[in-house]
């Protein structure tokens, strides 16, 4: 806790250095790609330029922003002067919006000349890219579907087993709450972490359809008799205090959340695999004593969703911006680069599962091995890979929800109440 | 040599052209241009497109305009009530002459030396419900934990962390003014008998009565400006329970990207920030403020 305080300190102290436009003033043709700050992928990116530029003759620049103030940027630049040649977005309704406003080059034609490039990404995670029934962009980082984590020593010490169906996971509840441990930790300050639970409920009680209306946008989409059961579950979950009293308090922002579980205060987590890197800046000793555990979200008995099916960020993508003066250079950066051995490895490196097919041998090597594997058979073999819905969504809409959704955990919102409110934004 | 009568020509205009180009183009035109968005729709992409009164039709309906502004206007009224005693109270102390004065005084200025966003993530991992200060007095008095995540706390909490920020502040200015109210005044009053209460009563409250008002004029119109220690503290939350008129307008903005519909809201906010300040001076008199040397 004072470390971040001390963190915070540093950052007020200090002015943050802003990251400079575009560059590029030689005769070479320039590849600007812009994308999110996450230091060890941007260096991955920063190589894989670098390598680019060297063979191609071009001149390749990176430029980062922290994720909130590039969603801004991004927007705004667009159709601009000062946009990027190569854009990092979310696909889906995110990348949807760009298309529609023509800002993304068609990358259906370049994928049809290279169908090697094409089948190397697992169909899930690439398909979320497709607009239309056409692509529009090509995953750039590993998988990121959301599972539920658990204390390996917590469920030790109470002698019980991680849950494979919901009513086991209901049972746990009161075991942990009579033991005085939090049984789910939900860092209910950041409304996207409720949000979690709703989607992974409607897809066990509805299957993948139910969302899927939604993201096209069918009339009555959010009056789904699934949606107002699962919301009414989050409200069962919460009146059965099985994400404590203080949830509405609790943010995953300072490492809060993450450490809660890693002392044993709470016993399960649902989140997106990012945790595992949280863990490790936060609370390394727990993870490197293996006592992170990690599994599906659970079997609803009486739903219709495969059990199986995932829900999370499929991956991130780079798109073309139409507006590039160097289209061409673009597209064969991404086709030479995001499916190569060296891209490929260079991730896996970092910790992350690439959307590539074929790679289980290559992360059966890695430090965290049992996890990355976890993750890659899950993706692998899930039926529908449902992307994140404030992603899928306009962002409109996607504000009313997360403000409505915390509104319902907060019981000050009913379920019918929150479907009427979902339902005037479509 | 006679003393010049003649007034010193100046070209007015021309003097004053810097400041007026300066404050057209950085306060004027774009307060301009957001009225003319707040009648188009635009997602940032492509170009605005006109939507005639749409968005100020919506204006009205949309319940958290009216809650944001009740929240806007309760918390001014609470920082305003909670921090005019403190500071007046707390300057009129540090304006004393012992050392011991001067010494606590400095360190109650730190506050002063950091930016907004750093103590607002001070704070937010002060008040974390499991590992910061909530949790210790939960154990000790068995009060709830739950601070920055209760909808009827909440608002307090950021009300204390606005009165731990800015106190030092207007502190500042009380203790400068009352350090110069006339040692004379006092000694007059301790001849005459007057008690310590009595002479802070009767004479430094008083003779700081212009500072009380420059000060409120602040942190009022400063009011409609808490916008980042909200975001940054409980992001309007828990569900709408501090979601200010700012707050509101910034995630309309840039997290729905309703800029047409934000610009409405900020131009009511513009409305709403100048009207206050025109009320506060006309009440107060700041506009007709005199020389406050009474009887010196």
């Amino acid at each position: 806790m004072l470390g971040s305080a001390l963190a915070a300190l540093a950052l007020g102290l200090t002015t943050a250095c802003g990251t400079s436009g575009p560059g590029a003033d030689s005769d070479k043709a320039g590849v600007e790609v812009w994308m999110v700050e996450d230091a060890s992928v941007n260096e991955v990116v920063q190589s894989a330029i670098d390598t680019y530029s060297k063979n191609a003759g071009i001149d390749g620049e990176l430029v980062t922003y922290v994720n909130d103030a590039y969603k801004q940027r991004i927007q705004v630049a667009l159709g601009s002067p000062e946009s990027p040649d190569v854009f990092f977005n979310w696909g889906g309704g995110n990348l949807a919006q760009y298309v529609k406003a023509n800002q993304v080059v068609d990358l259906t034609e370049a994928m049809e000349a290279n169908p090697e490039f094409r089948d190397a990404f697992l169909p899930s995670v690439l398909d979320v890219a497709k607009i239309d029934g056409s692509y529009y962009g090509v995953p750039m980082q590993g998988v990121l579907p959301v599972v539920l984590f658990y204390n390996k020593k917590v469920f030790k010490e109470v002698g019980v087993e991680p849950p494979t169906t919901y009513s086991e996971l209901l049972d746990l509840v009161d075991t942990f709450k009579k033991e005085g441990i939090t049984p789910i930790v939900l860092p209910g300050a950041q409304a996207w972490t409720e949000l979690m639970w709703l989607e992974y409920l409607t897809d066990r009680i509805g299957g993948a359809e139910v969302f899927q209306a939604i993201a096209e946008g069918k009339e009555g989409a959010w009056k789904d008799p699934a949606i107002i059961k699962a919301l009414e579950m989050c409200q069962d979950l919460v009146e059965r205090g099985a994400f404590g009293d203080n949830f509405s308090s609790l943010t995953s922002d300072n490492g809060s959340a993450s450490t809660v579980l890693a002392s044993g205060k709470g016993a399960m987590y649902l989140m997106g695999t990012w945790e595992i890197s949280n863990q490790q800046e936060h609370n390394p000793d727990f993870l490197a004593d293996g006592n992170l555990g990690f599994i599906a979200f659970p079997a609803l008995e009486d739903g219709k969703g495969d059990p199986a099916a995932i829900v999370g960020n499929p991956s991130n993508y780079f798109s073309v911006n139409s507006d590039s003066d160097n289209v061409d250079e673009a597209i064969d950066f991404l086709v030479e680069t995001m499916a190569s051995d060296a891209y490929v490895e260079d991730l896996i490196e970092i910790g992350h599962v690439p959307a590539v097919a074929g790679i289980e041998d290559k992360l059966a090597e890695t430090e965290h091995s049992e996890f990355t594997t976890f993750t890659y058979q899950l993706v692998a073999e899930a039926p529908s890979f449902t992307q994140s819905w404030d992603q899928a969504i306009p962002p409109a809409a996607a504000e009313t929800m997360l403000t409505n959704l915390q509104l319902v955990f907060l019981g000050d919102m009913t379920p019918e109440e929150f479907a009427e409110a979902m339902e005037a934004t479509q | 040599m006679t003393s010049a009568t003649t007034r010193v020509q100046r070209p007015g205009a021309l003097w004053a052209a810097p400041a007026l180009i300066f404050f057209g183009i950085f306060g004027l035109a774009p307060i301009v241009i957001v009225a003319g968005l707040s009648f188009t729709t635009w997602d940032g992409l492509g170009n605005p497109e006109w939507a005639g009164l749409h968005n100020w039709r919506t204006l009205p309906s949309d319940k958290l305009v009216g809650s944001g502004l009740m929240i806007t206007l309760t918390l001014t009224v609470l920082t305003w009530a909670t921090q005019t005693p403190l500071a007046l109270a707390f300057g009129a102390w540090a304006a004393g002459p012992q050392r011991i004065r001067a010494v606590v005084s400095t360190i109650f200025f730190l506050p002063l030396l950091l930016s907004t966003a750093a103590i607002a993530l001070i704070w937010q991992a002060l008040l974390d419900p499991t590992f910061g200060l909530p949790a210790q007095w939960s154990e000790l008095t068995g009060l709830s934990a739950n601070v920055l995540g209760d909808p009827d706390l909440a608002l307090w909490a950021i009300v204390f962390v606005l009165l731990w920020q800015f106190l030092p502040f207007h502190m500042l200015l009380y203790q400068a003014a009352a350090k110069q109210i006339p040692a004379s005044l006092y000694e007059a009053a301790e001849i005459d008998g007057a008690s310590p209460l009595q002479r802070f009563w009767r004479i430094t409250v008083p003779q700081l009565r212009h500072t009380i008002i420059a000060s409120s004029v602040l942190m009022i119109v400063g009011s409609m400006t808490y916008f980042e220690t909200v975001l940054l503290l409980t992001g309007g939350g828990p569900g709408t329970a501090t979601r200010i008129l700012p707050l509101h307008m910034y995630l309309k903005g840039f997290s729905a990207f309703e800029m047409g519909y934000a610009s409405a809201i900020a131009v009511l906010l513009v409305a709403v920030g100048t009207g206050l300040s025109l009320l506060v001076v006309r009440v107060s008199g700041y506009s007709q403020m005199t020389s406050e040397r009474e009887g010196v």
